[in-house]
């Protein structure tokens, strides 16, 4: 009993280890992998999201009602 | 009504679209096909104890590890673009997608973020067993993860258990079990996941090749062949039986799309099925009447009729009866174009009067247009084109495609079995012939892979969601040219990244399974 709770006391501590240990001893190629991963996740979020994806609904009206008032003009009386 | 759609904006989130899930479909394969392979290997080492399995397992990790980590986050761009380039199609199919979506994330984020931590910093730190148990969690949860999007995307093609809300304009889902379990959706996930496999498996053996034609680490090549041919046989004939049976679900819900990937423009009872042939490129006289459909073709025959009905009398409908009209082998009469498209401007005038006796508190006439609505929906998307031949997909993209798949497919089987062969005799070393064909047959497995796509996508055309919405009307009222800037953007972005996984892989194969490895 004492040796399952001491376990369970110590398995933050043993999972940050894990995650610790097996990022500092990566080779030299899965640090290059991180890197691309990084690199390539913040050109995603942080330029082409922000600067070039708005979401076109979000952006332009404030409430459901109105994107939906617009979705429905739209499909109705389409004039783009 | 098209021409009251700006066709550039809607080409080039066509071609946007197109560009990104195609450059999205190079990683995503060989990731779930991969999974299973390296599964196996480990269980291979851990029921035998030999190391040599160990070593092996490694290196295909390696690889694996590279493909998911350039091709991980790649399909959230799709997601970009839903919001942005086809914002009444992402309101328009609303709670339908939301479900499976976020099943997707959850799964994705938990299972395989979690234990394919496991995999990689885990040797020597847990359990043998622990690792291998994680490596399988691995397999499946990619998997299951594609599982969700595909069924949105089997949705798309056979829109089942929703209801139109009119009051919002968007689907809501009444039935959870209907959109998971549609014929549609579960062809495509089973027929999607299994010629992943197939990619995974010749990936294998032209990797493994290549090492036995170099003459260095070929007992580590030749085991590595067997996994994988075993694998890949299995999984093509698991691809040849879910094939079909999308064959018989496509001829039911869209067989628009059947007759173009078959190029049959007029159909006919005990119909031939096309094995080899070079479409025409005749314009015809406008409505595809008389049009000479091949200018060279070998047809097996009844076969098409046989694939469609399992009788090889059964009559297949052509691009021209299902434009005039025609009953099927069931009795059911399948209404002209020309008729949908009347129903489909009713549900459209519908919808615009339910909005108008709404704002005016017109109970009565709110009521009678929803009746009206609700009588002629299923072909609200047919009321948008103006000429009864613009629901014709592109047939010449949709049957080289098709074809292209399919005779890939076939030629993989005798890949797999030359493999097995060979290694069983012990000759393969001998057949230098057969290891640089397998080299070679990697690029071709990627290939079939995208035509698998191509048909599926070009060949719904001209719709988004079948007869609900064609794609014109699913775009946003944007400015084509913050398009055409994104598209070269992720021209540019996508092809870095495979020029990333190429050199990487390369460099990895090149260092081998002695002194590379996780």
């Amino acid at each position: 009993m004492n040796n399952t709770l001491n376990k369970l006391v110590k398995l933050p501590k043993t999972i940050w280890e894990f995650y610790y240990e097996g990022f500092r001893n990566q080779s030299k190629w899965s640090r290059q992998l991180w890197l691309i991963i990084l690199i390539k996740l913040f050109v995603m979020f942080f330029i082409l999201k922000l600067l070039f994806f708005p979401n076109f609904l979000k952006t332009k009206y404030d409430n459901d009602q109105e994107r939906s008032d617009y979705v429905i003009d739209q499909l109705t009386n389409p004039k783009n | 009504m098209i021409e009251n759609f700006d066709l550039s904006v809607v080409d080039w989130s066509r071609a946007q679209f197109a560009l990104t899930a195609m450059y999205h479909w190079i990683f995503v394969p060989l990731t779930l096909g991969m999974a299973f392979i390296i599964a196996i290997m480990e269980t291979i080492y851990v029921k035998t104890n030999d190391p040599a399995w160990k070593k092996i397992t490694k290196f295909w990790m390696t690889l694996f590890g590279i493909n998911f980590a350039i091709g991980v986050a790649t399909g959230i761009i799709l997601e970009f673009e839903f919001g942005t380039n086809w914002s009444n199609y992402s309101w328009f199919v609303g709670d339908i997608f939301g479900a499976p979506l976020a099943i997707e994330g959850i799964m994705a984020f938990f299972m395989e973020s979690t234990f394919i931590a496991v995999m990689f910093f885990g040797w020597n730190k847990v359990s043998k067993k622990f690792h291998l148990i994680s490596t399988w969690l691995v397999a499946i949860g990619s998997n299951l993860s594609a599982l969700w999007i595909l069924v949105a995307n089997g949705w798309m093609q056979n829109p089942v258990g929703m209801k139109f809300n009119p009051d919002t304009a968007r689907n809501e889902m009444d039935s959870f079990w209907d959109v998971l379990f549609s014929p549609t959706a579960v062809n495509k996930f089973l027929h999607t996941i299994s010629s992943a496999y197939i990619l995974a498996a010749v990936f294998v053996i032209g990797v493994s090749a290549w090492y036995i034609l170099k003459k260095t680490n070929v007992v580590f090549a030749k085991r590595s062949i067997v996994v994988a041919a075993v694998f890949g046989l299995l999984a093509s004939i698991f691809t040849v039986m879910t094939g079909d049976n999308s064959a018989r679900e496509i001829v039911r819900d869209q067989p628009m799309k059947f007759a173009a990937f078959e190029g049959l423009y007029n159909g006919s009872r005990g119909a031939g099925l096309v094995a080899l042939g070079i479409m025409s490129t005749s314009e015809g006289d406008g409505t595809n009447e008389n049009m000479k459909d091949f200018n060279f073709k070998i047809e097996i025959p009844n076969m098409l009729s046989y694939m469609a009905y399992l009788d090889g009398n059964a009559f297949v409908p052509g691009v021209n009866d299902i434009i005039k009209g025609y009953t099927d082998n069931d009795g059911e009469i399948h209404p002209p174009v020309t008729e949908k498209m009347e129903m489909g401007r009713k549900a459209i005038a519908a919808l615009k009067a339910y909005k108008a006796a709404k704002k005016t508190d017109d109970t009565v006439g709110a009521k009678e247009a929803e009746k009206e609505l609700k009588a002629n929906f299923k072909y609200f998307g047919y009321g948008y084109f103006s000429d009864p031949y613009e629901v014709v997909p592109p047939v010449s993209i949709s049957f080289y495609s098709f074809h292209i798949m399919v005779g890939l497919g076939m030629y993989f089987i005798l890949l797999f079995v030359l493999s097995l062969v060979y290694i069983y005799k012990g000759s393969v070393g001998n057949k230098k012939w057969f290891l640089r064909m397998a080299i070679w047959s990697i690029p071709l497995a990627y290939l079939a892979s995208e035509c698998g796509w191509i048909l599926a996508e070009m060949g719904r055309q001209p719709w988004v969601i079948q007869d609900l919405m064609p794609t014109m009307a699913a775009v946003s009222s944007i400015d084509s040219m913050s398009v055409i800037i994104t598209f070269f953007l992720f021209l540019v972005v996508f092809t870095g990244l495979l020029i990333a996984e190429i050199k990487i892989m390369l460099k990895q194969i090149k260092i081998g399974p002695n002194h590379g490895g996780n």
